[in-house]
């Protein structure tokens, strides 16, 4: 079957001023405006001579530890759910993951792979529950997705603190009881991933494992929309009636949509965590999903439509600004300022996002 | 007959669920009726405006409005002005009163004009613009605040010389209407404040929603609720309404959020608003309302459940597992399950009916 993909742009007729017009409207403004302020903010650190080379380490670190949990959207739009605000319940499966990978004290890979298998595994029935709420909510996934992931990371706060663990390295030392709010990865599977064949370049450090591991899930994705049962999803989405006169229920692929994205969810948070060194618990996920969302749109996906381009290109812009802002906006005004500039950059872009008239 | 009952004792069952768990929790902390009456005295009073402010959007079938966020930026933003040029009392109030009406109905009218952008998905559009005008607001009065608008008040500014402090002291503001006619009862042996003018007020916003349902405008936003299609074509300026329908919406947040202050006394400049309109739209569906039905008598019944439930959560937890902290995260538990639990009966109902 051919879906048919949307013309591309005709060539620019009349000289270049229609030309920069098409291609601004090609790029979108809010995209060509972020790319921008990247340039500006590298500008001003090498102005002020700022130790650039340590800014771009960071920025690879954030951009391998976010990719997952930005790519883990993917499945979600191509499956025509749109974009999946629940982020936070697979997280929390992975959250599930980590702490019994702690409590059995099991190091390095082998805790990873603890961590990540349990995640899964749990993430799994989650994410069938899930994509059978979506179906039965369509139209309103957004707002039952966002609303669902704050209920459950509420919920999961009672259960951290109620957690039948006794562990010393893992509850509060006061009581005995209640998991802490963060647990260190020390001594377990901090920066395994990270270190895995790091190495130096032009004062630049590369977390080679773990964004050899983002561009290979990207890649496994990629390939899994290539085979029959992604390429199924994707015709659901893009004409239900279709697939269905084909023998495709799209009840049936939402909801394998869903659990891919809550499964990714699950393991995109260990391989944070791990890249963070830290296991954050409690309130910790409950706003989790926003920034992944606005790196997705940022890259240039839409409600409806997302590519692994977008995923690329929006974990690296966004991150990038993340973690660039704060040293180099200190230079110039005090105060935290890359928290105003990630609240408006990050809601703004979500916001064009829900209300462009258009949505290609 | 029996249908009807059924339907009956549906519509209550939510706010039934809730009283037993809140008498369950006044139980085993404890908790004397006294007690609850005192908090339950200042909480309604100052909460009942905002909760009611979301009326009006769902008449006209905007949903829940996740945008009165904005609206208690707007009022924020009147009282940090009183409070800069030092007018307090009742006076003060009167004249942020005044001041907040044109800035709500600008945010207001702004968070329309991006509604009827985003139709069929207002709701996460109110969240989201609320979380994008909270960076706006952090903006002017973090960073531009006594730099680019110049501000001389040391005692108001962060010690950077720019940006406002965390708390502002709206010492002139406090009590200006719940002591306006002072009285006071004994309760459990301490004097209790009895907000009397503050309950006048949400006695005339009662009224006035009231009376709004029967004008022309109240008329044609319940046709717009019922199907926007058929008003379209009765010749009902369905956008213009809308986005009137959100100013009035934003400006009445913006009083309910003065109210909210004058009794709190202190404003935590950069919180106080966060959570506005999370706890309303809970208190409101506590009461049985619905993402597309809502009266007045259950926006005041849904404050005083609400309320009382989070006054004896964090208590009962203590009672109960040892740990005041349960309870805290448990309210925000029944907040955030509430809604989703509204949201869900919402779009199923919409889907089947569809």
């Amino acid at each position: 079957m051919s879906v048919t993909a949307p013309e591309p742009a005709a060539a620019p007729r009349g000289g270049i001023a229609t030309a920069i017009r098409e291609g601004v409207k090609e790029m979108g403004f809010p995209r060509l405006a972020i790319a921008a302020f990247v340039v500006i903010l590298f500008g001003i650190a090498f102005a002020t001579k700022m130790n650039v080379s340590s800014l771009v380490s960071d920025s690879l670190l954030r951009v391998g530890r976010n990719g997952l949990l930005v790519l883990a959207l993917l499945p979600a739009i191509q499956g025509g759910v749109g974009l999946n605000f629940g982020l936070p319940l697979g997280i929390l499966c992975g959250l599930v993951g980590c702490v019994v990978s702690l409590n059995f004290g099991v190091p390095g890979w082998g805790g990873l792979g603890l961590a990540c298998g349990i995640g899964a595994l749990i993430a799994w029935p989650v994410g069938v529950g899930y994509g059978w709420l979506l179906n039965r909510t369509r139209g309103q996934e957004m707002m039952v997705g966002t609303y669902l992931g704050f209920a459950a990371v509420s919920g999961m706060s009672i259960f951290w603190l109620l957690a039948p663990l006794r562990n010393p390295a893992l509850v509060w030392a006061i009581g005995g009881r209640g998991l802490r709010t963060t647990l260190t990865l020390t001594g377990s599977f901090d920066h395994v991933l990270d270190g895995l064949g790091a190495f130096t370049i032009a004062g630049v450090k590369v977390p080679t494992g773990t964004l050899v591991l983002f561009i290979a899930a990207c890649a496994l994705v990629g390939l899994f929309f290539r085979t029959r049962a992604g390429i199924t999803i994707s015709a659901a989405r893009s004409n239900p009636r279709f697939a269905k006169a084909a023998g495709i229920s799209d009840e049936h692929t939402r909801t394998q949509a869903t659990v891919f994205s809550t499964v990714l969810a699950a393991i995109g948070i260990v391989i944070f965590a791990q890249s963070y060194g830290f296991v954050q618990l409690y309130t910790a996920p409950l706003l989790m999903a926003f920034p992944a969302v606005a790196c997705l749109l940022i890259g240039g996906g839409t409600l409806s439509r997302a590519t692994l381009a977008h995923v690329l290109i929006g974990t690296f812009l966004f991150q990038t600004i993340l973690t660039v802002a704060l040293p180099v906006t200190s230079q110039v005004i005090q105060g935290d300022f890359s928290e105003t500039a990630r609240l408006i950059i990050q809601n703004g872009m979500i916001l064009y996002a829900l209300t462009r008239k258009v949505d290609r | 007959m029996s249908a009807r009952l059924r339907s009956m004792l549906a519509h209550a069952a939510v706010p039934l669920l809730f009283s037993a768990l809140c008498v369950f929790g006044a139980f085993v902390a404890h908790l004397s009726p006294e007690y609850l009456l005192r908090e339950m005295l200042s909480r309604f009073g100052r909460n009942a405006v905002l909760v009611m402010s979301l009326l009006i959007p769902i008449l006209a079938g905007l949903g829940l409005n996740f945008g009165i966020v904005i609206g208690a930026m707007a009022g924020q933003i009147a009282a940090i002005i009183v409070t800069v040029f030092g007018i307090g009392g009742p006076a003060g109030f009167a004249l942020a009163w005044l001041l907040a009406i044109p800035i709500a109905l600008l945010f207001g009218t702004g968070t329309g004009w991006l509604f009827n952008r985003a139709k069929g998905r207002e709701m996460v559009t109110g969240l989201i613009a609320g979380f994008f005008a909270n960076g706006l607001y952090q903006l002017v009065f973090l960073f531009a605040v006594g730099s680019l608008i110049p501000l001389k008040a040391p005692t108001l500014l962060l010690p950077q010389g720019y940006g406002l402090r965390n708390t502002v002291d709206l010492v002139g503001l406090q009590y200006a209407m719940d002591d306006l006619i002072p009285w006071k009862i004994t309760l459990e042996g301490s004097l209790v404040r009895v907000p009397l003018v503050t309950f006048g007020i949400v006695g005339l916003f009662c009224a006035f929603n009231l009376f709004f349902q029967r004008t022309r405008l109240g008329q044609q936003l319940r046709a717009m609720g019922q199907d926007p299609h058929v008003a379209a074509t009765a010749g009902i300026p369905v956008e213009r309404n809308r986005i009137l329908a959100t100013a009035l919406s934003t400006l009445f947040a913006a009083w309910g959020q003065l109210l909210f202050l004058q009794n709190i006394g202190t404003l935590n400049t950069y919180s106080s608003h966060e959570q506005v309109g999370m706890f309303s739209i809970a208190a409101l569906l506590v009461s049985g309302a619905t993402v597309s039905r809502a009266t007045v008598g259950q926006a005041l019944i849904g404050t005083i459940l609400f309320h009382t439930l989070f006054v004896v959560s964090p208590l009962a937890g203590k009672a109960l597992a040892g740990d005041a902290q349960i309870g805290e995260y448990f309210r925000v538990f029944v907040a955030y399950a509430v809604i989703t639990v509204a949201l869900v009966l919402h779009a199923w109902q919409k889907k089947r009916a569809g």
